[in-house]
């Protein structure tokens, strides 16, 4: 049977998802990305292949995410599209009348305002990653309680602690601040969700028109403590999709559906599961702008490289 | 002799070049900001200042290594600290060792007699007024020769069929105004360049989107500041109108010039009605003139922690819905991780074309 392949690079994780002409989800994956980009790659093709094979064939490969062109090269994508349009488009067949996305992942958080599915406006965070997955696990080790379960015991809180949550250097000694004064656990981190939630709506959603359905998704969509914040904040019930932590992937594959309808795919197969990889990188000395060039190796052959703001390394 | 330098603000430095050389000074050219320009100024600026004030510091560090010890820079009014960046610039120098004279000029109207002074201590050679008056036209040709030809790649980059041809022929064109000197000659590279972009190959039936950038003055004007936005921006097939060229100043503030019949002051006026420093009003003003244009959207850029632009800010999410255009804003720091404004531009790209193409469905439905 036919399948489309989409692959999410994020910071924290990196996702795999094969879907079915029909537009289900087959396999999903969320592996953790380690650092390790290009080996998680690897170790998510193959895992993928061998849960799909040999009884689908991979016709149309998509990448999304802050590693999508190096997942790009790697595999040979047919598409390589920004998380932005990969979100909408995943959220709005899922919800096929959604006309407002909340996505928070490691760290990005974006708001995606939608109507009649088009995407209308969006924003992501600029400058500051308060508020995003990689605080939340931060904040989860510190106070030793595994990121699954984190959400939860916001639900437990019964009296509300405030935390600044403008900036995770100020939320964190807040938090510390009202754990030595002797606050319960629960409280705190409710106090934490809301703070986040406060920031996030008045800083990412600023402005925008935040009309029901409204869906949460990304990998912080996990934790409900989160969610509770947004309906009390919001007044308003907040969908988390069941592929929630893979949302980016499913849009990627669906985008590659769109794009292969009369054309081949270019995905390399999962041969190269099998292939060394690696990088390197250096610096130009044809002007003052001084690039740093990254170059990703295919065995020993250069197949792609980037970095430079000429385009005097442009492959090959 | 005295080695002069100066801020570096995308390719006018051809233009202050050849004027203080005619007054008799030795100039010493400002190297384009690189990455030891920004840990240069990271170092020895105060951690809040804003990025333009950093990157100067990095500058005059840099001219500093290579002899000058004149600094020509602007000063400024209105509630913008960058009005007290030349004194600060000034004060850091000489902490640091560096004995530099520094000359600062104030806007004319308001400070005839620092004008005179200063164009009196600029002037080597003893130049007659008439001469003065002769340099200045001639260097403002130039200028404006400089701003066509980039105005002309913003507009043919997008169409063009191989990737880089506009980028390629527009460094090349720029040597040949540089090379200019008298106003016959100035005008014939003018036209010579302007017809050499014109003939790069372009694609007439490519879907073009167009997009005005509003935001500060020295983000705008310096391509090393913004991550080279703008020739992203093209080769996501998106023409870019810059509110803001050195040589568009006077255009800008008088009314009767604008298509619209109204002047950006006017146009900003029921939403900011003050001056609120450098170009906050501006960037409110320009994106209601481009709107009423049928621009496709606008993006702001700014400085982090720019106050300006931070209250226009928070008055553009009112005048993108009231006029139905899309806005983006970005504020820029030392990042050089282009990766983050690539996403947002190519979003935003994919956000106005997406939109332009379900309108033309409904006009041509409707119509």
């Amino acid at each position: 049977m036919k399948a489309y392949l989409g692959i999410d690079v994020g910071s924290v994780s990196i996702n795999f998802v094969v879907i079915n002409e029909a537009g289900e989800v087959i396999t999903g994956l969320y592996l953790r990305t380690k650092g390790r980009p290009i080996q998680m790659i690897q170790e998510g093709l193959k895992k993928t292949a061998e849960l799909i094979l040999p009884d689908y064939e991979i016709i149309g490969v998509g990448t999304t995410g802050s590693g999508r062109y190096l997942a790009g090269i790697m595999v040979g994508a047919d598409v390589v599209k920004n998380e932005i349009t990969a979100h909408a488009v995943a959220a709005s067949t899922m919800v096929p009348d959604v006309q407002t996305v909340f996505e928070i992942g490691g760290q990005d958080s974006k708001i995606i305002i939608l109507r009649g599915g088009i995407v209308t406006d969006f924003a992501m965070n600029t400058v500051c990653a308060a508020g995003t997955g990689s605080f939340l696990d931060q904040q989860a080790a510190r106070l030793n309680i595994p990121i699954n379960q984190f959400g939860g015991l916001a639900l437990q809180s019964s009296v509300p602690v405030r935390i600044a949550g403008r900036c995770t250097v100020f939320a964190e000694s807040d938090m510390i601040h009202k754990q030595q004064m002797g606050h319960q656990i629960p409280d705190i981190i409710n106090g934490l969700c809301e703070a986040l939630v406060r920031n996030y709506l008045n800083n990412v959603g600023k402005g925008k028109e935040i009309l029901p359905p409204i869906v949460f998704q990304g990998g912080v969509a996990a934790n409900v403590g989160i969610k509770a914040a947004f309906e009390k904040a919001l007044g308003e019930p907040v969908l988390v999709p069941r592929h929630f932590d893979i949302m980016g992937a499913i849009g990627a594959a669906q985008l590659a559906q769109e794009e292969v309808q009369n054309k081949r795919t270019s995905f390399k197969g999962f041969k190269i599961i099998g292939l060394p990889y690696h990088t390197g990188s250096f610096e130009c000395d044809g002007c003052s702008n001084v690039c740093e060039v990254v170059e990703i190796y295919e065995e020993d052959r250069v197949i792609g490289r980037w970095g430079s703001r000429c385009s005097k390394w442009d492959i090959v | 002799m005295p080695k002069l330098t100066f801020p570096r603000m995308g390719e006018s430095w051809r233009t202050f070049k050849m004027l203080l050389e005619d007054l008799g000074n030795e100039v010493v050219v400002p190297p384009r900001p690189s990455k030891r320009t920004l840990d240069l100024g990271v170092r020895y600026s105060p951690e809040f200042a804003c990025f333009p004030l950093k990157i100067l510091m990095g500058t005059y560090l840099e001219t500093v290594e290579m002899g000058a010890d004149t600094i020509v820079t602007s000063g400024g009014v209105g509630p913008c600290r960058a009005g007290e960046y030349a004194m600060l610039h000034h004060k850091i120098l000489k902490d640091l060792g560096h004995d530099i004279k520094m000359i600062v000029f104030e806007p004319p109207r308001l400070q005839p007699l620092n004008f005179i002074k200063n164009v009196r201590a600029l002037n080597k050679n003893r130049t007659s007024i008439r001469g003065i008056i002769a340099h200045i036209k001639r260097a403002w040709r130039k200028l404006q020769a400089l701003d066509n030809a980039e105005k002309l790649s913003h507009v043919v980059r997008p169409r063009e069929i191989t990737r880089g041809t506009t980028s390629k022929m527009y460094r090349r064109v720029l040597g040949w105004i540089d090379q200019a000197y008298t106003t016959e000659q100035i005008i014939e590279a003018e036209t010579t360049a302007l017809k050499a972009l014109r003939e790069i190959p372009q694609d007439p039936d490519r879907e073009i989107l167009k997009v005005g950038i509003v935001g500060e003055i020295y983000v705008l004007l310096e391509p090393a500041s913004n991550l080279e936005m703008e020739e992203t921006l093209g080769n996501l097939g998106v023409e870019v109108e810059r509110s803001m060229f050195l040589t568009g100043w006077t255009r800008d503030n008088t009314w009767t010039e604008t298509t619209e019949m109204m002047s950006v002051k006017e146009a900003a006026a029921p939403y900011l009605p003050e001056l609120v420093g450098g170009h906050g009003r501006d960037s409110i003003g320009n994106t209601i003139l481009c709107a009423k244009r049928g621009f496709d959207g606008m993006i702001q850029i700014a400085p982090f922690t720019c106050i300006p632009e931070i209250v226009a800010r928070t008055i553009l999410p009112r005048v993108s819905r009231d006029y139905d255009i899309p806005v983006l804003t970005f504020f820029l720091d030392e990042q050089t991780g282009k990766a983050g404004m690539s996403t947002r531009l190519e979003a935003f790209t994919d956000l106005m074309r997406r939109k332009k193409r379900l309108q033309k469905r409904h006009f041509t439905l409707t119509g």
